[in-house]
């Protein structure tokens, strides 16, 4: 067979002529088989329309069951009926051309007009969208009174759904048009006038919307099922092409035998209900044809529709071979780029593998395994018979296998798989990890490598999937492995990194200058690969060794790494004016790392959290993927050990407050603004409220109120952070952002504050005012959802009520969200699905049309990019490395590149100038 | 009383140019592409009324860009 190349597609209705000529047989009688259960030749299940049974041969083709594609047949119908899905076009052009005459109703300028424009579109090359609106014109200017060239006075058409059709008189008189007047119409029309229409009479005369002949589908495309009690089940095309035949049969007769034309109609009525539910089966306004249980039957275009049909469902998305799906959960002692995968999985996917000289005897040993953990399934001979290894015969097949058989043996360790939880959103929905078989039923996942997936293990599901060539598993491993995807291409920081527990474990651990004795450091050290500790930062007073947290950390950094960057735990003391202290910053929350040693600095989310991450930028930067891998597989391991060691929980009693603290909330901070907000009232009761600008007195008075109660909530929450220190559990977690924040913190034991409906206060419920239990027109800050109380404490019913409807709000919002933005996200990925950056650096899409010049307009990958974010500690790196220039050449070299490559991609011209100055000295 | 401004003027409208016809020409094999691989716009834009360009010129957009500074965009003119 010869290659051939899609130039053109082209799109068309069947006629008459076509439909017989395409035709194997024509189709007569409503029965399928004869009383041996033989098809009956002329009926719908005939061996010409191609073969469903393994065995038989195709008597029009010869071909065999997978050979043969199936051949149309096609009805004679009776008389012509209306097809559904030309219902509205055939009303438009009705209406559109001369009752008598049949041309379309435009005088010579208006037809010149429009063939101009028509010119012009296929002209300038522009698109269906264009020319339909040039149709939509002629359709409009081609509705007259009078034929301008037989001046036949028209009748206005009524349409009436389903698919009659009447001509309505100026006096109101009807008369209905039958789909052979219909026919006749549309007949007439001469071919110039169709192009006029916007249709092609080559390939879509318009008397061809009325059926006459009905294309048959072959065989093959409605297969019967033989159900276990041998009885055979039809498809529900098939049903509905009995019925059309039984129908068509008595009409035929009832046609012979002169039948009053009452009856005739009847019959035509159901000829064109039967074909119009073939061809789709929701029809609005017409009963479906049902099955004998009721059910629905399922028409041409049911078919084809929505989801499950046969674009979206058959076409777009197939379901795969060598794939598995299984519930995940985590196990934070397998390294990120590796999953777990239950062994009776593994069992069941394969990897087909060569026999070589080099592997025939691991593979004899494979085979001979059989369906033992890592054996084989199948093995293929060179003359392409596949045989089934089982416990009988492994044995000698294992001795039997040769050069060139394939064997497809069980997956094992190390082999690399594709994983991927829905909904694949981004890229990072879909990567490659390498195979550790274990006992369980569930996939297995380092815990780090959740938010790429967005994954939790709350019953989460997630998709295995086994790559079957050597070119698939090469491109995975370069492009998919979890360590090419430690940074995200969306925002260009680390996505993978500490989560919760890390953070908080670090933090314990490098905070000021905890000591650990020897004990400890093992202890802590366990199962991180590292075979000598540092030498002891001191001796205590008994002359035993202590090591510092800060140098337990360094064990892990690569020992020539240098850093500088704020802490989450920072102050922000620059922001109020003040200098930043860097190295005496009191809070030790400035890190400095020289040569591979936290010598300043505490270790937290800023450092090693997914999304922020900056050491592990650093280091995936400098020391590249697997470093960087490897570093987040240390540091977990790391922080794990400690938060065990040290111990970390939070009780109900963390969230107390001493009594004085929350006597001042209530006694003074609250109090007062509850009195401020009264007032506040007051003047604008007695009309003394100044109104803002652009806002009346009532906006006025609610923003103030809002703004009074909100400072209310933070001044709460001052005074409680002034009581809990970073020894409270919650504040620390805060604090180094492992989890929640000092606001959550706030509502537990301080003051839970405003809630709100559409960033208002609560004011809907009874006639002027929000519960029965308050006064009509109450403003104050109770009877519009202000909540005292802190979660500890407990809220009153009042509050408790306005709670709820806040939190409904949120609930509500969130579900709509979700919703909304998979929509928008279908169709911008629909927009954008082929569009690529080309070699040159731009973005075209599929035809070659340009879209961007240069890719984001600076040509930058993100992923790949320093920025500007540390240019200053790669050009100290890059001093560093020139003064000791003994130092190696290469090593210079690359630094310098990379400075300037970061320089150019940032577009920081003054550092940029710098470091030209410093490359001339 | 109406008062005619032009939309050049405004702040978010980027400077266009009508480019010559040895530029489109130089635009063109640099890119390696023929005139309808350009991206378009229509000649009933407001800005191509506003600076007179015709169908089948192309324009020379420079705008303001986040991450490159400036940016430099071709438009061919078209009539729909």
């Amino acid at each position: 067979m010869t290659l051939k190349r899609i130039k053109s597609v082209r799109f068309g209705i069947l006629g008459p002529t076509e439909i017989r000529k395409m035709s194997v047989s024509e189709i007569i009688t409503p029965d399928t088989y004869d009383e041996d259960g033989f098809p009956i030749d002329l009926g719908l299940m005939s061996q010409k329309l191609g073969v469903i049974d393994p065995g038989l041969r195709c008597k029009t083709c010869g071909g065999r069951m997978v050979e043969c594609p199936g051949h149309f047949g096609h009805i004679e119908l009776a008389y012509p009926v209306i097809h559904i899905g030309f219902v509205k076009k055939i009303h438009k052009v009705l209406s559109a051309t001369c009752r008598s005459c049949g041309r379309v109703m435009l005088d010579e300028s208006e037809r010149m007009r429009f063939i101009e424009e028509f010119d012009k579109i296929k002209r300038t090359g522009g698109d269906i969208e264009d020319f339909e609106n040039v149709v939509k014109d002629v359709f409009r200017a081609a509705a007259k009174s009078e034929c301008p060239f037989c001046g036949e006075r028209q009748l206005r058409i009524r349409f009436e759904k389903p698919a009659s059709y009447y001509e309505v008189d100026e006096e109101g008189g009807e008369r209905r048009l039958m789909p052979t007047d219909v026919r006749a119409r549309l007949e007439r029309i001469p071919d110039e006038d169709v192009r006029l229409l916007g249709m092609d009479p080559e390939n879509a005369r318009p008397e061809w919307m009325v059926l006459t002949v009905l294309p048959v589908p072959p065989v093959t495309a409605r297969p019967s099922i033989t159900l276990e009690t041998g009885q055979r089940s039809e498809d529900d095309l098939t049903h509905k092409l009995v019925d059309i035949l039984r129908i068509n049969q008595r009409l035929i007769q009832n046609k012979d035998a002169g039948a009053p034309q009452l009856i005739i109609e009847d019959l035509w009525e159901l000829l064109q209900y039967h074909v119009a539910t073939f061809l789709d089966n929701e029809i609005p306004g017409v009963p479906p044809a049902r099955h004998r249980s009721g059910r629905p039957l399922k028409g041409i275009a049911q078919r084809l529709k929505g989801k499950e049909g046969r674009f979206r469902g058959s076409l777009s998305g197939k379901r795969v071979n060598f794939s598995a799906r299984t519930v995940i959960s985590p196990d934070p002692n397998i390294s990120i780029d590796e999953v777990g995968v239950p062994e009776t999985i593994a069992k069941e996917l394969t990897v087909t593998v060569y026999v070589t000289p080099r592997n025939i005897e691991d593979m004899r040993e494979t085979v001979r395994r059989g369906p033992r953990h890592p054996g084989a399934n199948y093995v293929r001979r060179p003359d392409g018979r596949k045989l089934k290894v089982t416990e009988k015969n492994c044995e000698s097949l294992a001795a039997e296998l040769d050069v060139g058989w394939r064997v497809e043996r069980h997956l094992r360790d190390g082999d690399i798989v594709l994983f991927n939880r829905q909904p694949s959103l981004h890229r990072l929905s879909i990567m490659a990890h390498y195979v550790r078989v274990m006992p369980g039923r569930t996939f297995r996942l380092n815990p780090a490598v959740c938010p790429p997936y967005n994954a939790d293990f709350d019953g989460d599901e997630m998709n295995l999937h086994v790559l079957q060539t050597e070119e698939a598993r090469g491109e995975a491993k370069i492009l998919m492995e979890v360590q090419a995807n430690i940074i995200s291409p969306r925002f260009g920081r680390p996505i993978i990194g500490g989560l919760h527990d890390h953070i908080t474990g670090m933090f314990i651990l490098t905070r000021g200058f905890k000591r650990f004795s020897r004990d400890e450091v093992l202890r802590i050290l366990r199962g991180i690969e590292i075979s000598e500790i540092p030498p002891p930062a001191g001796y205590d007073e008994s002359g035993k060794p202590f090591w510092t947290g800060k140098q337990i950390f360094s064990v892990i950094l690569p020992p020539d790494l240098n850093a500088n960057f704020r802490a989450k735990f920072c102050d922000k003391c620059y922001e109020r004016g003040e200098a930043c202290k860097e190295d005496k910053c009191d809070r030790d929350s400035y890190v400095i790392i020289r040569n591979g040693e936290l010598l300043r600095g505490v270790i937290d989310d800023k450092a090693l959290g997914s999304f922020k991450g900056a050491l592990i930028e650093r280091i995936y930067k400098k020391y590249g993927p697997s470093a960087a891998k490897e570093f987040i597989n240390k540091f977990t391991k790391l922080a794990i050990n400690i938060i065990t060691q040290y111990g970390f929980s939070y009780g109900i009693n963390d969230s107390d407050l001493p009594k004085e603290a929350k006597d001042y909330i209530t006694e003074e901070v609250l109090r007062e603004a509850i009195e401020r907000v009264k007032s506040l009232q007051e003047a604008y009761e007695m009309g003394e409220l100044e109104p803002l600008p652009g806002r009346t007195e009532e906006e006025t008075l609610e923003l103030l109120v809002m703004q009074e109660l909100g400072s209310a909530r933070d001044g709460a929450g001052e005074v409680a952070s002034r009581y809990l220190d970073i020894e409270n559990p919650a504040v620390l977690m805060a604090k180094s952002g492992a989890r929640g924040s000092m606001l959550n913190l706030t509502q537990m034991s301080a003051c839970v504050g405003q809630q709100s409906i559409r960033g208002e206060r609560i004011k809907r419920g009874y006639q002027n005012r929000t519960l029965p239990h308050f006064r009509q027109g109450d403003l104050s800050a109770e009877a519009h959802g202000f909540v005292k109380s802190s979660f500890k404490d407990g809220l009153t019913p009042i509050e408790y009520f306005f709670h709820a409807a806040g939190g409904r709000e949120a609930l509500v919002d969130t579900a709509v969200r979700t919703s909304q933005s998979g929509y928008f996200q279908r169709r911008l990925i629909n927009a954008l699905q082929d569009l690529s950056v080309r070699y040159d650096g731009t973005v075209r899409e599929a035809r070659g049309i340009i879209v961007q010049f240069n890719y984001g307009d600076d040509g930058v990958d993100p992923s790949k990019s320093y920025y500007e974010r540390y240019i200053d500690e790669i050009v100290e790196e890059v001093l560093a490395n020139h003064e000791s220039s003994d130092e190696s050449q290469v090593m210079r070299e690359s630094e310098a590149e990379a400075k300037a490559k970061a320089e150019a991609e940032a577009g920081v011209e003054v550092e940029a100038a710098d470091a030209q100055e410093m490359m001339r000295w | 009383m109406k008062r005619k401004v032009s939309i050049l003027e405004h702040e978010w409208v980027p400077k266009h140019e009508v480019m010559s016809e040895s530029e489109v020409e130089e635009l063109l094999r640099k890119y390696g592409i023929g005139k309808d691989q350009l991206p378009r716009i229509k000649v009933t834009d407001p800005v191509i009324k506003e600076i007179g360009a015709k169908e089948g010129d192309v324009v020379k957009i420079t705008r303001r860009s986040k991450t490159a500074g400036r940016s430099v965009y071709y438009r061919l003119v078209v009539a729909r």
